[in-house]
């Protein structure tokens, strides 16, 4: 997919709260000996998918160098609302100032809202009815407890401010693709705390494929092969699936490395390949090729070609994503099922 | 203006009273004041209670009050001010029977802190405060004070030094048949125990307790007990607004104007009941009434200037925090003191040759507060 | 907790947006009717977002609402405008706070009306994240 008038990235932001549970941890309590992480992100008591919007949302308005009012959307992409029905949007655009003059939505595709969120501000941008339009993936995702996905269900998220390309945009985006079928692979009913999912089924038949039919699609589309960029970013639910899929497509560990932080700090869900996406922006070189390609449980993953510009360099400052996984302190299970709010009081 | 006297004088000990009610607790202070001043032809009443609305979800207590005491039909009010109600509801009756309108008035305090729970109680003392952006960071009036009470340490005295605050006042205490903890509590005691909000301990709080206490004014004569001296003064709510946290602006305002009234200076007062729910708003307390330099108040109770026999005496039955401190009532407790002390009767407590005394309490943040001083007529 | 009481003080929270009085430049926070000059006309007055701790306490006795949170640090602040401010002050341990601790503003859950009710946000201060 490519629009009328070419769009870039004028602002970006990213975090993760600063708590971690170790691997070692989850496997204290349940006596198993899984890593599929070293570590994931926990929130604070008083963070939800709406604080780590609107802090990031913070972050790419100061790097943007914008005025807020500006902004006319705000989508929030994320399967952790704090409301089942009250948009995170109006309260994300309300501390941003991008009130009233906004359109806001909340979206749900579990771990590629936000991707969603981001075709749409590059639709909006693109045809020109916005000048500015800002999507956020941001989650505080709900771990099983003695669930394989409990090492990994995360909290973070990442925010991208569009406007027209220019010299004052940090990347432009050159082209994107949506790959979506129906496969059940991981779900949540609506009163349901923990979502359930398929094992082995979120593999090959969910994961693998769509994020390969994705790439493929946008590769085959714009004519493009995976030594054509210098970095890619995939959806990373844990170490192993995003370094599979690189090397299925032909990409190495080099490019794969600056955004792959799962590691350090769990699946971000709605969160994931965004805020890889921002790790790589953190230290990229203008004129560099960035492939991105999330993937959302239900199942889709939305692909994306991303080429930096000079502004990347002096329009990066604050703090990075690696400021936020370095800024880090270590809890015990019950504090961790404290700040989740998995304690009955 | 008329000059104003302390007629009559009546209390009920600080403790819970489980099986009692606000107006049961009213009533009884109410009958000992009118039974003492040997009138019961009282023409108005002011009622001082902070928190009834909350804690007994009770407002218009002052006709409740009326009734209470065989009387509705008499002209009534509830006075408010946060923890003050008792010294302001005081100065509303002394302009009252001054001003000529009333000849008889009685003004009492009550409160019932053990109807709630403990986070209720917190809840009611952050009521004082602006809502939207100081009771909003979820601070409580001991944080208040814990901050300055952090600030106090950083600059001018030890810990022990302004805990010395409670421990006196548990010294005073021992014997008085009216205080909630009439015993002496050591200074090691005091910093032993868990921090309440750091860095203030537990042994330096007032406690929860239930009381009541109350007077009747009339014109003044010859002899006697009278208001020399009446005044309420307020501050900006809003700690972050103030220039010198350290200093009660609305303490020092009323105590300037009280002083201008009687004619005194602080050098003059024989006997001073302050204002000790937390031992820092005690010491901040002596400083804006000017019994002590910046700085200086807690070294001068450390220094036993504010023992019985001191310089100043200061807290004689035990003040706030072994007395005790039932909010709206405590004012009221305070002056009922001095006039005991003013008139002799003061008992093991007695301050020899007592002839002005002053009483001083403040409302939230000491936002508000108020200073009245009595002086002793005749010989 | 009332919904429009909470609704009017969204965006001063939300923003640290406060007022200045147009006659003598007087600062609030929050905003007040009537200045100490005697002035009621103002505009906006955006607050610096960083600052230093001034004085601290830590609650461990909380108010109603508050308990899921204790033992919490609250401050008061002196931004890099001048202005004070009381507030939390978080992802920090209570131990490491100290006089002159360089903070900055960030948005966070302040507390909830039960299962049901409505969620209410605020600003509360971090330590610096350079």
């Amino acid at each position: 997919m490519k629009t009328l008038r070419q769009v870039g990235i004028v602002g970006y932001g990213a975090y993760v709260p600063m708590y971690r549970l170790s691997a070692e941890e989850v496997n204290r309590m349940w006596g198993t000996s899984g890593a599929p992480v070293e570590e994931k992100s926990v929130v604070a008591l008083d963070e939800d998918t709406v604080t780590i919007s609107v802090e990031c949302a913070k972050q790419a308005v100061k790097r943007a160098r914008i005025n807020p009012s500006e902004i006319g959307a705000v989508y929030v992409g994320t399967e952790s609302k704090p409301y089942a029905v009250k948009p995170s949007g109006t309260i994300v655009a309300e501390a941003i100032g991008a009130t009233p003059s906004v359109s806001t939505a909340d979206y749900e595709f579990a771990c590629k809202a936000g991707t969603e969120a981001m075709q749409t501000c590059i639709g909006l941008v693109g045809s020109g009815m916005q000048k500015y339009a800002m999507a956020i993936g941001a989650d505080t995702a709900q771990g099983r407890p003695a669930d394989a996905l409990e090492y990994t269900a995360a909290c973070g998220g990442a925010a991208f401010i569009f406007a027209e390309r220019s010299a004052e945009t940090v990347a432009y985006v050159e082209a994107s693709y949506s790959y979506v079928t129906d496969t059940p692979d991981f779900w949540r009913r609506a009163k349901e705390m923990y979502p359930r999912h398929g094992n082995r089924f979120t593999g090959e038949p969910a994961y693998f494929k769509h994020i390969v039919g994705a790439a493929r699609g946008l590769l085959q589309e714009t004519g493009y092969k995976a030594e054509d960029f210098k970095y890619a970013v995939f959806h990373q639910p844990n170490t192993k699936f995003p370094i599979t899929v690189a090397r299925t497509l032909g990409f190495n560990m080099d490019q794969i490395d600056p955004g792959l932080v799962v590691g350090k700090v769990g699946n971000t869900y709605a969160g994931s390949s965004p805020v890889g996406l921002a790790a790589t922006l953190d230290v990229a070189e203008p004129d560099e090729r960035i492939f991105m390609v999330s993937y959302g449980s239900g199942s889709g993953s939305d692909a994306f070609i991303f080429t930096t510009q000079d502004a990347l360099k002096e329009k990066r400052g604050g703090p990075k994503m690696s400021s936020f996984i370095e800024r880090k302190r270590n809890v015990d299970y019950a504090t961790y099922l404290r700040h989740r709010g998995q304690i009955i009081q | 203006m008329r000059r104003v006297a302390v007629a009559g004088l009546g209390l009920i000990p600080v403790k819970e009273y489980w099986d009692r009610s606000a107006q049961d607790l009213f009533a009884e202070a109410a009958m000992k004041a009118m039974k003492d001043a040997g009138t019961d032809k009282v023409d108005s009443v002011y009622v001082a209670n902070m928190s009834g609305a909350l804690m007994q979800d009770q407002v218009n207590m002052g006709a409740l009050a009326a009734g209470a005491l065989g009387r509705p039909g008499l002209p009534a009010i509830r006075v408010e001010a946060g923890t003050a109600s008792g010294g302001v509801a005081f100065h509303e009756a002394v302009k009252a029977v001054a001003s000529g309108y009333s000849d008889c008035v009685l003004v009492g305090g009550v409160e019932k802190m053990s109807d709630v729970l403990p986070e209720y109680v917190n809840t009611a003392l952050a009521m004082s405060e602006e809502q939207e952006y100081t009771a909003y960071t979820g601070v409580t009036k001991a944080g208040l004070s814990a901050m300055l009470h952090r600030l106090y340490l950083d600059l001018y005295a030890e810990p022990a030094e302004v805990g010395m605050m409670a421990v006196k006042g548990h010294d005073h205490a021992v014997g008085c048949k009216h205080a909630q903890y009439p015993f002496r509590m050591s200074i090691e005691r005091a910093m032993d125990s868990p921090m309440e909000a750091d860095p203030i301990h537990m042994m330096e709080c007032s406690g929860v307790g239930d009381g009541a206490a109350a007077l009747v004014l009339v014109p003044a004569g010859d002899s006697g007990v009278e208001v020399a001296g009446s005044a309420v003064a307020t501050d900006c709510c809003s700690l972050a607004a103030r220039k010198d946290p350290l200093v009660f602006e609305a303490v020092r305002r009323a105590a300037e104007k009280a002083y201008g009234m009687a004619g005194v200076k602080p050098g003059d007062i024989d006997l001073a009941e302050v204002h000790d729910d937390y031992t820092i708003d005690g010491v901040l307390s002596l400083e804006s009434l000017g019994f002590a330099e910046l700085g200086e108040a807690a070294k001068l109770v450390a220094g036993n200037a504010t023992d019985k026999e001191g310089k100043i005496p200061v807290n004689t039955f035990g003040g706030l925090k072994a007395r005790g401190h039932p909010l709206g009532a405590t004012g009221l407790y305070q002056l009922v003191e001095v006039a005991l002390q003013l008139r002799g009767a003061a008992g093991d407590h007695q301050v020899p040759g007592a002839r002005v005394g002053l009483a001083q309490c403040i409302g939230g943040l000491a936002s508000v507060s108020a200073v009245n001083i009595l002086r002793r007529l005749g010989p | 907790m009332s919904v429009p009481r909470y609704w009017r003080n969204q965006v001063p929270r939300y923003r640290l947006l406060g007022d200045k009085c147009k006659a003598c430049g007087a600062r609030y926070f929050p905003a007040q009717p009537v200045c100490t000059c005697g002035g009621t006309a103002f505009e906006d007055y955006k607050l610096a977002q960083t600052g230093e701790v001034v004085t601290w306490t830590v609650i461990r006795s909380p108010p109603v609402g508050y308990e899921r949170y204790v033992p919490y640090v609250v401050a008061l602040i002196e931004l890099d405008d001048g202005m004070r401010l009381l507030s939390q002050v978080v992802d920090v341990d209570p131990a490491d706070v100290k006089a002159g601790l360089m903070v900055e503003a960030v948005f966070r859950k302040v507390r909830e009306d039960g299962a049901s009710g409505i969620i209410q946000y605020g600003y509360k201060f971090r330590p610096v994240v350079e």
